[in-house]
């Protein structure tokens, strides 16, 4: 179990110019360590903070320097202990310089390791390496940098450095920002590491490697171009899911008492005859039946074996074509990366060759592929290159599988020009829709690609593994909503949206969208928002583009109330009734509260529920003269007096008289049809006749 | 929030085991094929490849028998019937005249497809002069009406089932656009008055009628001479019906053959594209592999089907239980449970809906960001009108400025980030090659993509790189083995293709096992052209320099060697070890046991066989060997 194990070091900037990533370096390094927790127990995790108040390593002991660099944690197998850690990382005061951690955290796993691990040594640093490093007692920044290299090589360490750049480091010397970026560079050309800019929170929790999968190879033999050349490869995955953990299923029926008890449930299969279910068939008495329409034609394993397809072990080419031909979309699993058997330069050069030379003529390889003898199937797929951009990666391709005629359905869509005009966008909305595309861009030149796959985490797996963490804490806790930062994938970002509010605007009015009167199914929600001239609407809209989220679990934006609730039914009264996409949230709100009303007046029970009544009465009305609705309000009021007459509840209609509450007059609603006369005798006028 | 129960929590597509792979059959499909036999439809068109007369009848015969076997692959839940008119012999429940339905033994005439079905009928054409004949049943002169009569025999056929759990289709192939064309006066009226309302009385009743016309290069099928109000189309769908046209009788039978497949809409989705604009959406699984059929357990004695009962029992008291609702995960040595209800809940970041997040250009989707089949969109007016005039702006906004748009796609299993991909319509010599709409593809998170490319990079030097002259060979290679034509599904799956033919043998008690050609399989011919073999020599020799040869040269592959040599290296000394064993005594007198796991190797890897295993296995396997 032990033989993947790996060590690593985190060496984090804690500086004051990092103090605003600082929350999200300890959310990545939470999961980390959460995940080695459950699969990788036994790997050891040391941190080195950098840039903080205080100096506390060995180095400084023994040699003087290395200030401002702390060892938080030794390095030693995970727990929780370290998890804790990271809830809090204490927040630095000096600026922090990188090379002295690397160096502090060589020395912790050089004393710690000596030359054994090679390979699974791991130092993380992640900074924004804003300040420059200190000069060298002798020679260059360079010269330094590159013997630190060299000496990582030699002790079978990997590097990965994760650099807060754009928006996240604020402001800083161009000068410095590029040599520090020159000496990086140094690093991952000399020696094993990985250097990533991150530009936003979302790509620094994807940025880091939270969980170690040793790669296997699923091929390595020959690609046979003709039967007269070969070349030797060897064929990784590039992209396998990360499935949600499959979680145990849990017994209660141990009794509390027993330490030892698993919890865990056995699932038993029994295998019965359809005819008689009282006979149990054992599962070596079982035989395969493979449908064919109705028929089930039943074969063994052995006799399957004898005629079912078998195709050689082998990789060949079929041949090449214009990469136009494979379409994006054909793609149709996870991909493979298919590299040149590494150290064989010749194999490394007729890769390179290829690759070259298909990438200049936008040529794809076509290969037919059996990785494994035995294998009951083939696979054809398309070849892409995959040109390297650093001097010391080979070039290499990716491979991708395509489909056979089987696994088409040739179904026929009508052209977009045979739709009638109604459905053909004129110039102006053609304007919009391209403004629109032009505008909400994600990848805007000069800055770094926002949700870039390779550095956006699964927000689903992100709250898992920080649930369990809370739920290790506080058994009983409830799912906490998304946070900010994760939202930002399932969301759009409101600050890419508010910098082209006008765009999209006018693309909302460019458009116009229609419930079909012919569908009985409600489809509300898919009706957007009336653009509004009044200021008040102005106002209203964006807030609903910054804050409003139909989609979110809670109901925390007042823009989007689409029912009054029992909890808060004023506030959701006073939401709902000025929502602004559609005029039926108007009459809806009118009609539920009116609704709630009712109920309370009819379940009271010796007036208990009249002063809560009252109260969304008051509600009501208010908000029916705001909405310039008198005649709903005025008619409601009078059917609600006539039902309490009818019900013997006449004594809400004293309270309302008592409490002045009547129909609205002209005076306060226009539109009324209510003198304001007729108004104050509304009630009074009763009295008499209930009596 | 009132939100559609449904729309949440129903996961059918997203989920790996239950529905993404196969397509959720939620009602069955009842299919009449009704094919025009009269003699026009044999008259000669083209000669085909193998010099045999082409004929429309032969195309949709043809059509017909592939669906077939796709069907009973796919969806062999769907009935089916075939029905020929204008034929002289008739085989109908109603005796009417100029109809044969073709059935084999054991199956009903609207029933599912049978392995005898589909051998029988691939034979059809050769039967059918003698078995069923060509003959015009529309004549002057005569009051018969075969059309009138086909319909009412296939409408009697979909009598079966509930117009509510069922599809049901009547397909017409044929080639004449004016079957009553012949006729005159008050009986043409009259025909083609009883023709409509036969067919409107079967609409009526929840069957749709589908036309595939069929037309010499040419003319052009006319459908407005007769059949646009039979089959019920106005307006714009008149508009919109793409009458087959096509120079080829190949293309027209793909053609044919694209439209025989009703389009199933794997779900509607609503694209929310920015606060408060929503569009609606249909998807469709055009790219899904086909796997061979599930298998049912049997019992081995009767070969009757088995079902499979499952028992929770707990581990600790052995006690039988319900399907426990709690989960749970060691965490830092301790079992944290979960509900499932709370599992459900961290899946749940967002509510079914698919929610733009930007666009990017084209070049920012990789190669490598994939994990799994495409789901095709396209946009309706169903619910809101408006949906489709967005979504053609959108489309031709993103095929102008080459950009895709990411979306998140909130369903519940594992929500995933998406591309869309505008994909324009291409035409190919009249057929739609690709629709008009857009690809839907998943992508990848960063914990599902790794870094293969640094796993090897060499730290001392620069990689090697290929040279202009070594390019230059490699890309004269490329030009001699180009696949000009490659369509990617041209190659039929040789595994499936193998799968089913041996059942179906199996399924008709056939002896011999049938030979599949595997088309995968790389030209040899071609790659034997004195011209290929050529470029090949000249790449081979330009970066593996003369005289190398692959297989004997190790010395690249040091590692390799090294290991196969220690391999080696270590055998040798078992061998040798191994002779100072007297192992038969020593098994005879139960004295293997004395040894240690060691020496007991020394035998195993001495005769080639597994090492691993526990002592006992080792000594176990040892006696096997030995034959005691």
């Amino acid at each position: 179990m032990a033989r993947n194990k790996e060590a690593l070091l985190l060496l984090i900037d804690v500086g004051p110019s990092m103090h605003n990533v600082v929350p999200e370096i300890e959310k990545v390094c939470s999961m980390l360590i959460e995940k080695k927790l459950i699969y990788n127990k036994y790997d050891e995790v040391g941190v080195v903070l950098f840039g903080t108040e205080e100096t506390k390593n060995e180095l400084t002991k023994e040699v003087g320097g290395y200030e401002h660099v702390t060892v938080l944690r030794d390095i030693k197998v995970v727990d929780g202990d370290l998890l804790e850690a990271f809830q809090k990382l204490p927040r630095g005061t000096y600026a922090g310089d990188f090379l002295d951690a690397i160096i502090v955290g060589m020395d912790i796993l050089i004393k710690k390791f000596g030359t054994t691990m090679k390979g699974k040594k791991r130092l993380c640093l992640i900074t924004n390496a804003v300040c420059p490093i200190k000069d060298p007692f002798e020679g260059t920044k360079e010269d330094q940098v590159t013997i630190i290299a060299e000496q990582m090589t030699a002790q079978g360490m990997r590097m990965e450095s994760v650099v807060v750049r754009g928006g996240l480091s604020g402001d800083a010397c161009q000068g410095v920002l590029d040599e520090n970026d020159r000496l990086l560079n140094i690093f991952s050309r000399r020696t094993r590491a990985k250097l990533s800019y991150v530009e936003s929170p979302i790509s620094l929790l994807g940025a880091l490697r939270t969980r170690n999968i040793s790669p296997v190879t699923i091929f390595r033999g020959d690609l046979e171009l003709s039967p007269k050349m070969k070349i030797k490869i060897w064929v990784y995955k590039k992209t396998s899911e990360e499935k949600f953990p499959t979680l145990k299923k849990y017994s209660d029926k141990a009794p509390p008492t027993d330490k030892f008890a698993t919890h865990e449930v056995k699932v038993d299969y029994e295998y019965k005859r359809v005819e008689d279910p009282g006979k149990v068939v054992p599962p070596e008495q079982r035989i395969k039946g493979y449908r064919y329409g109705p028929q089930v034609v039943p074969i063994s394993s052995a006799d399957w074996d004898a005629v079912r397809f078998k195709p050689e072990k082998s990789v060949k080419l079929l041949g090449f074509t214009d990469a136009g031909n494979i379409m994006r979309h054909y793609y149709m699993k996870d991909v493979n990366i298919v590299i040149a058997e590494p150290g064989n330069q010749r194999a490394i050069l007729a890769v390179s060759a290829l690759t070259r030379a298909m990438k200049e003529a936008n040529k794809v390889a076509i290969l037919r592929c059996v990785w494994r003898q035995g294998q009951g199937n083939v696979v054809v797929g398309v070849l892409t290159p995959n040109v390297s951009d650093k001097d010391n990666i080979p070039d290499s391709f990716y491979f991708n599988v395509l489909p056979f005629a089987e696994d088409v359905r040739e179904f026929q869509f009508p052209s977009f020009n045979n739709f009638p005009s109604s459905c053909q966008p004129n110039d102006q909305q053609q304007e919009a829709a391209d403004n629109f595309v032009r505008m909400l861009d994600l990848a805007p030149s000069g800055k770094a690609e926002a949700l870039q796959p390779d550095l956006t985490p699964n927000p689903v797996l992100e709250r898992f593994y920080r649930f369990l963490e809370l739920k290790s804490k506080q058994p009983d806790a409830t799912v906490p909503p998304l946070d900010d930062t994760l939202k930002k994938i399932t969301e759009p970002d409101p600050e890419l949206l508010s910098q082209n509010k006008g765009v999209v605007e006018e693309f909302h009015k460019s458009f116009e969208l229609k419930e079909n009167p012919k569908m009985k199914k409600s489809t509300r929600r898919l009706l957007r928002e009336k653009p509004s001239k009044s200021p008040e609407g102005e106002d209203h809209a964006l807030i609903s583009v910054q804050s409003a989220n139909p989609n979110s679990n809670e109901h925390t934006s007042a823009a989007k109330v689409e029912n009054i609730g029992d909890l808060t039914p004023i506030q959701d009264f006073e939401a709902m009734i000025s929502r602004r996409d559609s005029p039926e949230w108007v009459d809806k709100a009118i009609k539920d509260l009116s609704n709630k009303i009712y109920d309370l007046v009819e379940d009271s029970y010796e007036g208990d529920n009249y002063p809560k009544a009252l109260e969304y009465l008051i509600a009501l009305r208010k908000g029916c003269v705001v909405e310039q609705e008198p005649k709903q309000f005025n008619e409601f009021l009078r059917r609600l007096c006539k039902f309490c007459q009818e019900k013997n509840l006449n004594s809400f209609c004293e309270l309302l008289a008592s409490k002045e509450l009547t129909l609205i007059p002209k005076t306060e609603a226009a539109d009324s049809e209510v003198t304001e006369d007729e108004a104050k005798d509304f009630l009074v006028k009763r009295e008499p006749m209930l009596e | 929030m009132d939100l559609d129960p449904d729309e949440i929590f129903r996961d059918d597509e997203d989920d790996f085991d239950n529905g993404f792979y196969q397509e959720k059959e939620a009602t069955k499909e009842f299919v009449v094929y009704l094919v025009d036999a009269s003699p026009k439809m044999f008259t000669a068109t083209s000669k085909s490849e193998d010099g045999k007369d082409d004929n429309h009848f032969h195309i949709a015969v043809s059509c017909i028998s592939q669906s077939l076997k796709t069907q009973i692959i796919n969806r062999s839940y769907d009935e089916v019937a075939v029905c020929f008119f204008n034929t002289r012999e008739k085989k109908n429940l109603q005796d009417l005249n100029g109809v044969y339905v073709f059935n084999v033994a054991d199956r009903d005439d609207l029933d599912r497809p049978t392995a005898r079905l589909i051998k029988e009928f691939d034979a059809i054409e050769e039967s059918f002069t003698k078995e069923i004949g060509s003959h015009n049943g529309i004549v002057s002169g005569s009051r018969e009406n075969s059309l009138y009569n086909a319909i009412w025999v296939a409408q009697a056929l979909l009598r079966k089932g509930s117009a509510k759990t069922a599809d049901k289709r009547i397909l017409i192939f044929t080639n004449e656009d004016d079957p009553f064309g012949s006729i005159k006066g008050a009986t043409k009226t009259d025909m083609t008055r009883t023709t409509l309302q036969r067919a409107k009385d079967a609409q009526d009743l929840g069957i749709s009628i589908e036309l595939l016309p069929l037309s010499p290069p040419a003319e052009e099928f006319d459908i407005s001479l007769f059949y646009a109000e039979l089959i019920g189309l106005e307006g714009d769908e008149l508009a919109q019906f793409i009458p087959s046209a096509g120079d080829k009788l190949e293309d027209m039978k793909d053609q044919l053959r694209k439209r025989m497949y009703r389009k199933r809409v794997v779900r509607k989705i609503n694209f929310l594209i920015s606060n408060g604009l929503s569009i609606e959406l249909n998807s469709y699984a055009l790219i899904r592999p086909t796997l061979p059929g599930a298998i049912a357990w049997l019992d081995s004695v009767t070969n009757r089907p088995l079902k499979t009962e499952r028992s929770f029992i707990c581990e600790d008291t052995g006690a039988l239980l319900k399907e426990s609702t709690k989960r749970f995960q060691l965490y830092k040595g301790e079992s944290i449970k979960f509900s499932v209800e709370e599992l459900a809940e961290i899946k749940r970041v967002s509510t079914g809906y698919l929610r733009l997040l930007g666009f990017k250009p084209l070049s920012c989707l990789k190669d490598y960001h994939n994990l799994r089949p495409s789901t095709f969109l396209f946009p309706s007016d169903e619910e809101v009108i408006g949906s489709t005039s967005i979504f053609i702006a959108l489309h031709r906004s993103m095929l102008r400025l080459k950009r895709f748009a990411v979306a998140f796609y909130g369903t519940s299993a594992r929500p995933p980030l998406v591309a869309l991909v505008a994909q324009e319509e291409i035409i190919k010599s009249g057929g739609q090659v690709e629709p008009p709409g857009m690809h839907m593809i998943y992508l990848p998170y960063c914990d599902d993509i790794r870094d293969i490319e640094e796993l090897h990079s060499d730290t001392n030097f620069a990689a090697p790189r290929a040279n202009e002259e070594q390019i230059k060979k490699a890309a004269a290679l490329m030009k001699r083995v180009d696949l000009k034509d490659f369509s990617v599904c041209q190659f039929s799956n040789p595994a499936l293709q193998r799968h089913y033919a041996v059942l179906q043998a199996l399924a008709l008690d056939e002896d011999e096992m049938p030979e599949i050609k595997d088309e995968t399989a790389p030209d040899e011919e071609g790659m034997s052209r004195p011209g290929v073999v050529k470029a090949v020599e000249e790449f081979k020799a330009s970066v593996y320099g003369e005289n190398y040869d692959e297989e004997s040269d190790l010395a690249g592959n040091a590692k390799a060697s090294d290991a196969s040599k220690k391999r080696k290296a270590a055998a040798e000394v078992a061998v040798k070890e191994c002779a100072n064993y007297d192992w038969a005594d020593l098994a005879d007198n139960g004295k293997l046991k004395d040894l240690t796991v060691a020496e007991l190797k020394y035998y195993l890897t001495a005769n080639n066989l597994p090492v691993a295993g526990k002592k006992e296995a080792l000594i176990s396997r040892i006696l096997t060997h030995m034959g005691k």
